[in-house]
């Protein structure tokens, strides 16, 4: 019994930092329609501040508490920078491209964050007045647990007054119900937006700031809760703080009692949890559905083309080097080495598996945060078939895509009863399933030690034979999803995203159609997966994560999602800045800043400027978007 | 006879708000019937139950004797049944043609082929419907960069894809000038003339109404209140009283 309520009390005590951070996403997503994937950050920076903080202010009865509020404070500012210098800049770009900028800041706080306080784990300086412990029926717990039980519903009640007895409150609430009729009532939403990212990015580092005595500072804390903070949103329902609050709990207590229950399947439970809901309550706990068509307004896309002459000699030309390549490698190793060929390869993988994303993301309107969960799956099927049954590649190869597109079907059949954000948090939820089935289940997929041993047949095994092969599927992949967007299938496709009404209306039978392209785009990223695993030889859960989803995902975006050539010139930047910044230090920095300053300058991505600014001016005449592929070809 | 569309005692309740109740009428082919009635009247949320938007509570539809009662649209679509939206609803990013040829394309059951292009599809066809409406040559503009009363003849067009037996017309001439707004009637006129489609259409326009429609049903609160002739409904004391007002006389000038 007294273990029983020790548990729950640690349970309701993690809950506060959770609660903390979820409550500012939630705000912040409610009026910005911005999903802050830096939140992590800012609760990571208010842990590291808060340690300086206490150590500058001392750590006496007040001063640790004055301390704590000034890291709020503090990360409360960052939030507002990043507000003013980044976001406000880039709020009319396409929806999610948002996504991509806070991305750069996660990358770029890392670094900044390791560079200030150095790579060490910092201990958090002691509450004073409650160091010890307290005893309950023989159990002990720690007097701070107690502190921490008391912040959330203090936090809560807070909030509560802000929203419900301030002007500045009630026009958060009206915004986050309806951002067009609040600004049309003659509200200045700059203003609005910037306190909105105040106020969120304090709580978050409140958060980090208040779990200091109990966990400390480190370098892992950022994507460690970012996760769980999504969950608790998307559980509670999103721009819900009373959700965020029950759904914290709920989450807490989750993860408290099911380390005890089910010490192998924990990280399991909080998406198993979050997919649950929201299967049976798609809006979350508390969330209300999204007024339809009361959202930012994008400018439509223009008709798809064939692709022009210009992008079809590109494409030509791209093709012609990708061929030449290894010849040249034969001919002068000294310039063209064996680096440089497995490159290529990487990058023409991650062309697939991005324009994979891409056929659903772009032309199918949905956006999917857990696309990994088809390359890797992709990657797994072929590995386990390798280490079960001894099949050869030409086997084990095509398990990939039927493997990936099986998972597709099944994760499918949930994803498109839902749209927008709550379509990517199931899809994302989904994937962190399966990466926590692959992770955990050691004795199947060797856990954390991977798959090793998938190694092509002796055909392909030299490095210029696997190359061709990457070619050839690479290219027939991307042939092949682009001659699907020209047929009635794509056209069927957009037109369940151009207006679902009217798609309906001409009896299209929509969610079926998805899950026809999700199951498509599935098999697509598994073939994907499948030229991965074996151009390295094995697979290790890291295909799976979360962070293989963004890579994919912030090709899509940063290439342009609304350009057929988008997701391949994504893919291609991504990989080769990866690479070019992976030997340095603070690389991070690097690639968290270049993304930055590509969000800054080219709002409708990197294709954006292919298809405009070079199109005019080689005169080439290219439609302002949906041109050309890698435009060999035009379906005709 | 049979009628084209029968329907029996259709109710539909949001929380504790009667929006329709116990509505039950008729429409037979060639024949354009107007549902009026002021703000809040059910109009929209009767069309919606119609289209498979919404579940009715109780009461039938009976489509050429077949109950299509919380059918989802696809199928209601699929059993012909077209449809135009007040708010316009096409395909930004297609063309006028392939707005078209889109219809065309699900009409066929071709929605789902992955490999012919499309754009090479139905082609003829589309360009007929888009002539017939008076629209074949802007068949290449995108839609997104049309006028209003252009879009409103693309969706005539995209309705009438499937060869409907009945349309639904939700307030078609909202958002037009006045000259547009008689074009756009004439052109429905024509249709309904020429290929007996039975029209249901609902409109704020009394002049609309009363110099189209065969037939007049007036909603109000949910209920039907009075059901005739325009001459009929124009004559009857308690619709004057508790909608018409002074429209009686702008309809009759």
């Amino acid at each position: 019994m007294g273990e029983f309520i020790v548990t729950l009390l640690t349970g309701l005590s993690s809950a506060a930092a959770l609660f903390l951070v979820a409550s500012g996403l939630s705000i912040i997503f409610g009026v910005t329609r911005i999903v802050n994937f830096a939140h992590g950050s800012f609760y990571m920076l208010g842990a590291y501040i808060g340690v300086t903080a206490v150590t500058a202010v001392g750590g006496g009865a007040v001063g640790f508490w004055v301390a704590i509020l000034l890291a709020a404070v503090a990360v409360g500012l960052i939030g507002v920078a990043m507000e003013i210098l980044l976001l406000r800049r880039i709020y009319r770009a396409p929806e999610l491209f948002q996504l991509i900028a806070t991305f750069g800041v996660i990358l770029v706080i890392q670094d900044v964050t390791l560079w200030i306080w150095g790579s060490e784990d910092l201990v958090g300086p002691r509450a004073p007045g409650f160091t010890g412990a307290v005893t309950i029926l023989g159990q002990r717990l720690p007097e701070y647990d107690l502190v921490l039980i008391a912040v959330s519903p203090l936090v809560l009640a807070g909030l509560w007054l802000l929203f419900n007895r301030t002007r500045w409150g009630t026009l958060v609430r009206a915004a986050t119900l309806d951002r067009q009729m609040v600004s049309a009532l003659g509200v200045n939403q700059r203003w609005l937006f910037t306190g909105v990212l105040f106020l969120g990015s304090a709580l978050a580092g409140l958060g980090g700031a208040i779990q200091l005595p109990k966990g400390g500072a480190d370098l892992l804390m950022d994507f460690n809760i970012i996760a769980a903070a999504f969950v608790v949103v998307v559980v509670g329902g999103m721009g819900s703080i009373g959700g965020a609050f029950l759904a914290a709990i709920l989450i807490g207590l989750l993860q408290t009692f099911g380390i005890q229950i089910f010490p192998n399947s924990t990280l399991i439970l909080m998406f198993l949890v979050m997919a649950v809901v929201l299967i049976f309550r798609p809006w979350g706990l508390l969330g209300k559905p999204e007024i339809p068509g009361h959202g930012v307004v994008e400018a439509p896309e223009a008709p798809l083309r064939p692709a022009g002459r210009g992008l079809r000699l590109a494409g030509a030309l791209v093709l012609a080097v990708l061929l030449l390549l290894p010849v040249a490698h034969l001919a002068v190793p000294a310039a063209v080495d064996d680096f440089l060929l497995v490159l290529v390869i990487d990058i023409m993988i991650f062309v697939l598996f991005a324009a994979a994303l891409h056929f659903i993301m772009g032309p199918g309107g949905m956006v999917s945060f857990g696309h990994a969960a088809f390359f890797g799956g992709g990657a797994y099927a072929a590995a386990l078939l390798v280490k079960f049954a001894e099949a050869p590649m030409e086997i084990a190869f095509w398990a990939a895509p039927a493997g990936a597109a099986l998972l597709a079907i099944l994760f499918g059949w949930f994803c498109v009863r839902l749209t927008g954000v709550y379509f990517a948090m199931l899809t994302l939820a989904f994937a962190q399933i399966a990466w926590s089935i692959v992770f955990q289940w050691g004795e199947v997929t060797g856990g954390d030690d991977g798959i090793l041993g998938t190694w092509p047949s002796d055909w392909a095994s030299s490095r210029i034979a696997y190359y061709y092969m990457t070619v050839g599927f690479v290219v027939a992949g991307l042939l092949a999803l682009r001659r699907m967007l020209f047929a009635p299938f794509g056209y069927t496709l957009r037109a369940g995203r151009d207006s679902p009404l009217r798609a309906a209306a001409i009896g299209i039978d929509i969610k079926r159609h998805q899950w026809i392209a999700f199951t498509i785009s599935g098999a697509f990223a598994g073939l994907a997966g499948a030229l991965f695993v074996y151009s390295k030889g094995s697979v290790f859960p890291t295909e799976m994560e979360i962070a293989r989803s963004f890579d994919a995902l912030l090709m899509v975006l940063l290439g342009g999602v609304h350009s057929l050539t988008g997701p391949i010139v994504g893919a291609t930047a991504l990989t080769w800045l990866n690479d070019l910044f992976s030997e340095l230090s603070y690389w991070r920095f690097l690639l968290g800043a270049t993304i930055i300053a590509l969000v800054l300058l080219l709002p409708d991505g990197l294709a954006g400027l292919g298809d405009t600014w070079l199109a005019r001016r080689l005169g080439l005449a290219a439609p302002a978007s949906g041109s050309g592929a890698n435009g060999q070809e035009t379906p005709a | 006879m049979t009628a084209l569309l029968e329907v029996d005692r259709l109710s539909k309740a949001f929380g504790g708000v009667r929006a329709v109740q116990d509505v039950s009428f008729a429409v037979n082919p060639g024949e354009l019937l107007a549902l009026i009635g002021p703000n809040g009247a059910g109009k929209t949320t009767c069309f919606n139950m119609l289209m498979g938007q919404i579940r009715p509570d109780h009461g039938a539809i009976l489509l050429k004797g077949r109950d299509i009662a919380g059918l989802p649209p696809h199928r209601i679509w699929r059993l012909g049944v077209g449809r135009t939206f007040q708010i316009t609803a096409t395909f930004s990013s297609m063309t006028v043609r392939e707005n078209v040829q889109m219809a065309l394309i699900s009409h066929r059951n071709a929605g789902r082929r992955l490999w012919r292009p499309a754009a090479g599809t139905e082609t003829a066809q589309a360009d007929a419907l888009l002539d017939r409406v008076g629209m074949a040559e802007q068949g290449d503009r995108a839609c997104s960069v049309l006028a209003y009363g252009d879009l409103k003849r693309v969706e005539l067009a995209i309705a009438l894809a499937n060869d409907p037996d009945l349309l639904l017309m939700d307030e078609p001439t909202a958002g037009m000038a006045p000259r547009e707004r008689i074009e756009l009637m004439r052109l429905a006129d024509e249709i309904v003339a020429e290929r007996k489609i039975g029209v249901l259409f609902t409109e704020h326009d009394m002049d609309v109404v009363f110099a189209h429609a065969h037939r007049i049903m007036v909603l109000n609160r949910g209920e039907l209140i009075a059901e005739g002739t325009p001459e009929a409904v124009r004559a009857n004391e308690q619709v004057r009283e508790i909608y018409l007002g002074s429209s009686v006389e702008a309809g009759q000038a």
